[in-house]
């Protein structure tokens, strides 16, 4: 039991430092794991799973914007990008945070095929975090399944 | 436009004032109203507040905030600039915009602190502990806390009855120039973008909060809990 809780634990930590350094996940992942203990062992994966909601809406929002062609309300579309922006910078999105930088500029300077770029990247990075995460959280469930504790990773 | 989520920090004394119902709180324990429309956003800075042992109400929108105070109609909003209050309650801004002469208006018009968002535990750690210190000179029957200055005691008025609140609006379109932000006053409760009245201070920019004049002045409410 000890050695396949050792091995999840390594599993975990290598993976988890991976989406780190492969910039999904930023510091400010970090500081939500803080917010999660024994009492809420589940914050982290709660928060996550409302932003990817957020997502699905505001990606929605955005892509009906700008399917109103030749009439795009840029401002609209931005308008959802600030809130993509702000989520995801919330949550540690880092990757998804990025996109969101360069997508408000296409919104500003009223860039068709920019944004209609960046909606289709937005889309796949959130989804990309999404099974990822999915995969990171799954680990722990099984370390915990085998009686171990989920380790403090330490990014730097 | 931009808009900020903001924090207000509500004394048990000031929310029994308004006629809400409240459970016996810890005379300690510290009443905020957290305002932003992004729900990612309210479920962190919730967190954040209760782990730091907040409690802690959660609105989206700055016209839910109103509501929450009894401050939403004619009669509330008539008889704002009399009530004592909310005057006293800290209103912290929280943005992601991190604009300096923005930030610098936020705390011209009466903002106690500004967080920058993503908003972290520290942030609000530091946030807790300089309002609990200020619990603490407010009303010397409270527990003892840890770090009150001498000098901080000596430069306090005695205290007065607690004043008007000003929460924030929280918002998430574009920039708002802050001219729209700051100078509505709450008599337009149909914008419910606008600030409420702040009261006037100094204009001096806030470099760190346990420095703040503008903050000690601002932190007299003997209600404070």
């Amino acid at each position: 039991m000890d050695a396949l809780v050792a091995q999840l634990q390594m599993q975990f930590r290598d993976y988890t430092i991976s989406l780190y350094q492969q910039g999904f996940l930023d510091d400010q992942f970090t500081e939500l794991k803080k917010l999660q203990d024994d009492a809420s062992p589940d914050f982290v994966a709660e928060v996550l799973s409302l932003f990817f909601e957020d997502c699905v809406k505001l990606i929605g929002n955005m892509a009906r914007a700008l399917d109103q062609k030749g009439t795009v309300d840029f401002n609209q579309v931005g308008a959802s990008v600030h809130q993509l922006k702000g989520s995801s910078s919330s949550v540690g999105a880092k990757r998804v945070k990025g996109l969101c930088v360069s997508f408000k500029e296409f919104c500003e300077a009223k860039n068709y095929e920019g944004c209609v770029r960046c909606l289709q990247q937005v889309d796949i990075e959130y989804k990309t975090l999404q099974t990822k995460l999915q995969d990171m959280f799954n680990l722990e469930k099984q370390i915990i399944e085998a009686g171990g504790r989920v380790p403090q990773v330490d990014i730097n | 436009m931009a808009r900020d989520g903001g924090v207000s920090c509500l004394r048990r004394s000031e929310i029994m004032s308004v006629g809400m119902e409240s459970a016996p709180l810890d005379l300690d324990e510290v009443h905020v109203l957290a305002v932003d429309d992004s729900l990612v956003d309210r479920i962190v800075i919730e967190r954040l507040l209760r782990i730091t042992s907040c409690k802690v109400t959660a609105v989206d929108s700055g016209w839910r905030a109103l509501e929450f105070l009894g401050l939403d109609n004619e009669k509330a909003s008539a008889k704002f600039d009399e009530s004592s209050n909310f005057r006293e309650v800290p209103v912290v801004i929280m943005s992601s915009e991190n604009v300096l002469t923005r930030i610098d208006r936020c705390l011209e018009e009466g903002a106690e602190d500004f967080l920058l968002k993503p908003v972290k535990l520290a942030d609000v750690k530091r946030l807790r502990n300089y309002l609990t210190r200020d619990v603490k000179l407010s009303n010397g029957n409270k527990r003892k806390l840890p770090e009150v200055s001498d000098s901080v005691h000596a430069s306090l008025p005695p205290p007065s009855p607690p004043l008007t609140l000003s929460p924030d609006s929280s918002d998430s379109s574009p920039p708002l120039s802050p001219v729209e932000i700051f100078s509505s006053p709450l008599s337009s409760p149909i914008d419910d973008e606008d600030d409420d009245v702040l009261t006037s201070s100094s204009p001096e920019s806030l470099t760190t909060p346990e420095e703040s004049p503008i903050r000690r002045q601002k932190m007299r409410s003997p209600g404070l809990d």
